[in-house]
């Protein structure tokens, strides 16, 4: 590297340029804060979709699944699993949910399984709930169909 | 090595070598459970499979870092350590807390380990890499404390290197952006947002800083080459790496609930993003060829060198490859994100660890180096994990494409289910375990590599006297 660039200019643009930017994103982050209970309607977050919350870590659903396309990739996207499987009807959907997670794990052989969580019917209920609120968070319309 | 004190290092490498092996053999399970869905189920779920392998890469690199500080903070302060009695305490804290964890994610169901390390009450499990029960994560925190302190109290006492201080900036960094961890909030976007102050702050934050401080360290002592050129470097590359990586943690912001000026933010600064990986290739290599002594350890410029080269094929191109808002749009949670965080990992963390061990191992046995032939297997070992890593990822991203273009491009009706998709892949999946396989043997062969240095030991060059 030249000689005219120094050692001393390399430091000051490391120090100042991260606290610069570190200060802006902190300033974003005051911002982001601010606009996310209207994109996620924090107004629908009742008790219920909390509990979901915590069953689906409690269980580590995530370590199988994504969620809003973040966690593991060995099975389904299930950040729209409601408007994939319930068509956008909230009975249709929990039905379907609750018959799903009690047929776990289906036995085919060779076939990926998912366990048997053995949760009462409020734990599906609210389950069900996180994932229909899950759903209509404003992601900048991800995913691009249906499938996730 | 020039200090006793240096010596604490070694179980601190001999653990994350353990640790390493079964990341690995977790890997091949991982890789079998995805062509083969019922392999070990309900004996071990995918998940739980996943956890270990993740969170024992993760450990070990803890591991390695910390080894690595502890041989390199008292040749760079040129003092002994503070408290080498507090080294092998945390050391043994640390360990026993990593293998009670790993037993608790195999020895009984996920919610059972929630249940009985009292989650309800503090509720910090069950989220991607932050899978540790509570307590163990406050264990992580005690023991990431005890060891800035010991360090920090070293670096008082003596000289302070650029080397050690951005080090050490690192580490209080690393410990830092971990307490966000302890943040889990009701709102999913809220929780998703600041759960990346911990990742993407870390790996393309503060554990540059740390990969840069070692990398330096390394190529001091084997090039000769004057510190005032590498200090110059090292400022620079971790400029670019927090100008460009603070705000590019947006790319992470696109499709989560966040506004949508992260989708410009996101793509503008993360574009940058490869930039310090790229001098960092640059940085390597033009200190080697204006080296002012040949070392003998030619294993370890071997392993800094790939590891610059990798980094930036993993971090800089795959990254590049997904990081626009428009391209992550299709490709956000797929296969390609997998091939982008193994060769990313590997290439960056995993290599730079595996640099400084074979730098230090050999001192710490009172050799210059490993003998000839005990480095050749090294190096052979180098290019068998590298291959193999490399074919991995390419694997996973021709995966990825084919994920893409059946299952995301595709209008709603003629787009394949993700398990019709996935079935369609397996051929590709069961290249990727083959690979993985190959990558399984660079360890035999590397490990193999330290028995032929013990036996060889007399035809290595031998150490001046430790102080
Ligand atoms: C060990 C891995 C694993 C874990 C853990 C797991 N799942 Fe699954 N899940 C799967 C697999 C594999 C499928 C696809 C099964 C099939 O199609 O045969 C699936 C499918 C589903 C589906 C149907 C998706 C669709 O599009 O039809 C739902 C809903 C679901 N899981 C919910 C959950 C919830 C809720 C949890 C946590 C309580 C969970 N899963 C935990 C592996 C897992
Ligand atoms: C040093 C080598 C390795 C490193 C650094 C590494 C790193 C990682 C990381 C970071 C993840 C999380 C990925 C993500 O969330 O995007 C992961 C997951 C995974 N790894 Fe590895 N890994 C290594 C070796 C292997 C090997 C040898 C195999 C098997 C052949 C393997 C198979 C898997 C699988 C199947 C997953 C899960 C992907 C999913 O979520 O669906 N890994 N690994
Ligand atoms: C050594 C440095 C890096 C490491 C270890 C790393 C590792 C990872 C890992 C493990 C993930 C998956 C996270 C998850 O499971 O959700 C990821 C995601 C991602 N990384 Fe990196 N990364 C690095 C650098 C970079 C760089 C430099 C860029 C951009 C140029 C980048 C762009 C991305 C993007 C866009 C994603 C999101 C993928 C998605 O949408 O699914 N990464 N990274
Ligand atoms: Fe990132």
């Amino acid at each position: 590297m030249s000689d005219r660039f120094t050692k001393g200019m390399a430091r000051n643009i490391y120090y100042g340029g991260s606290v610069f930017f570190f200060l802006l994103f902190v300033g974003l982050t005051v911002d982001t804060v601010t606009a996310i209970p209207e994109r996620e309607n924090r107004d629908q977050l009742t008790e219920s979709v909390a509990n979901g919350k915590a069953i689906w870590e409690n269980n580590n659903c995530v370590g199988c699944h994504s969620l809003l396309g973040e966690g593991a990739y060995f099975a389904p996207e299930l950040g729209n699993v409601f408007p994939r499987r319930g068509m956008g009807n909230e009975e249709i959907f929990k039905a379907y949910f609750t018959s799903w997670m009690n047929a776990m794990p289906t036995n085919v052989p060779g076939r990926r399984q998912m366990p048997q969580f053995h949760l009462t019917e409020e734990e599906l209920e609210n389950l069900a709930d996180f994932l229909i609120w899950t759903s209509r968070i404003d992601t900048n319309d991800w995913p691009p169909n249906i499938e996730g | 090595m020039k200090y006793q004190s240096q010596a604490v290092a070694k179980p601190y490498f001999v653990f994350a070598l353990i640790l390493f092996i079964a990341q690995i053999v977790f890997g091949l399970v991982l890789g079998m459970q995805y062509v083969v869905g019922d392999f070990l189920f309900p004996e071990i779920p995918f998940n739980v499979a996943r956890m270990v392998h993740t969170n024992t890469l993760i450990v070990w690199l803890l591991f390695g870092f910390m080894g690595a500080t502890y041989y390199l903070v008292p040749e760079e302060t040129q003092c002994e350590l503070y408290s080498p009695k507090l080294a092998w305490i945390l050391f043994w804290v640390f360990a026993v807390a990593a293998v009670l964890t790993v037993i608790g994610y195999l020895a009984v169901p996920y919610a059972v380990l929630a249940k009985i390390t009292g989650n309800e009450y503090f509720p910090t499990m069950g989220r991607e890499f932050l899978e540790q029960p509570t307590i163990t994560k406050i264990g992580i925190v005690i023991v990431c404390l005890g060891f800035l302190y010991n360090v920090g109290m070293t670096i008082l006492r003596g000289r302070k290197t650029v080397v050690n201080m951005v080090l050490i900036t690192g580490l209080i960094g690393l410990a830092v952006f971990f307490l966000f961890a302890f943040y889990n909030p009701v709102s999913l976007t809220l929780d998703k947002y600041f759960w990346w102050w911990v990742v993407h702050l870390w790996v393309e934050g503060v554990w540059e800083l740390i990969l840069g401080a070692i990398l330096a360290f390394i190529l001091i002592k084997t090039t000769g080459v004057d510190r005032e050129v590498v200090e110059k470097w090292l400022y620079l590359i971790i400029a670019m790496a927090l100008i460009s990586g603070i705000l590019g943690t947006g790319h992470h912001y696109f499709f989560i609930g966040a506004p949508e000026y992260w989708l410009w933010i996101g793509s503008v600064f993360s574009a940058i993003e490869p930039l310090p990986f790229f001098m960092m290739m640059l940085f390597a290599y033009s200190m080697i060829k204006q080296r002012r002594r040949d070392h003998p350890n030619k294993a370890a410029v071997a392993w800094a060198l790939g590891c610059t080269i990798m980094a930036f094929l993993g971090a800089g191109v795959w990254g590049f490859l997904h990081t626009l808002a428009p391209v992550n749009y299709y490709t956000h949670g797929s296969q390609i994100t997998a091939a982008h965080g193994h060769l990313a990992f590997f290439g960056a963390y995993v290599m730079i660890v595996l640099a400084i061990i074979s730098y230090a191992w050999p001192q710490m046995k009172g050799r210059l180096c490993n003998s000839p032939q005990a480095q050749r297997v090294e190096i052979l070992s180098i290019w068998v994990m590298c291959l193999s890593m490399l074919a991995i990822t390419l694997l996973l991203t021709a995966a990825g494409v084919v994920q893409v273009m059946l299952q995301r491009m595709p209008a709603d009706g003629v787009a394949l289910s993700y398990m019709i998709t996935q079935d369609a892949i397996s051929s590709i999946y069961w290249a990727r375990l083959i690979s993985g396989v190959f990558f399984g043997l660079g360890i035999a062969l590397y490990l193999y590599s330290f028995v032929i240095a013990q036996r060889t030991h007399h035809l290595a060059p031998a150490l001046e006297q430790p102080r």
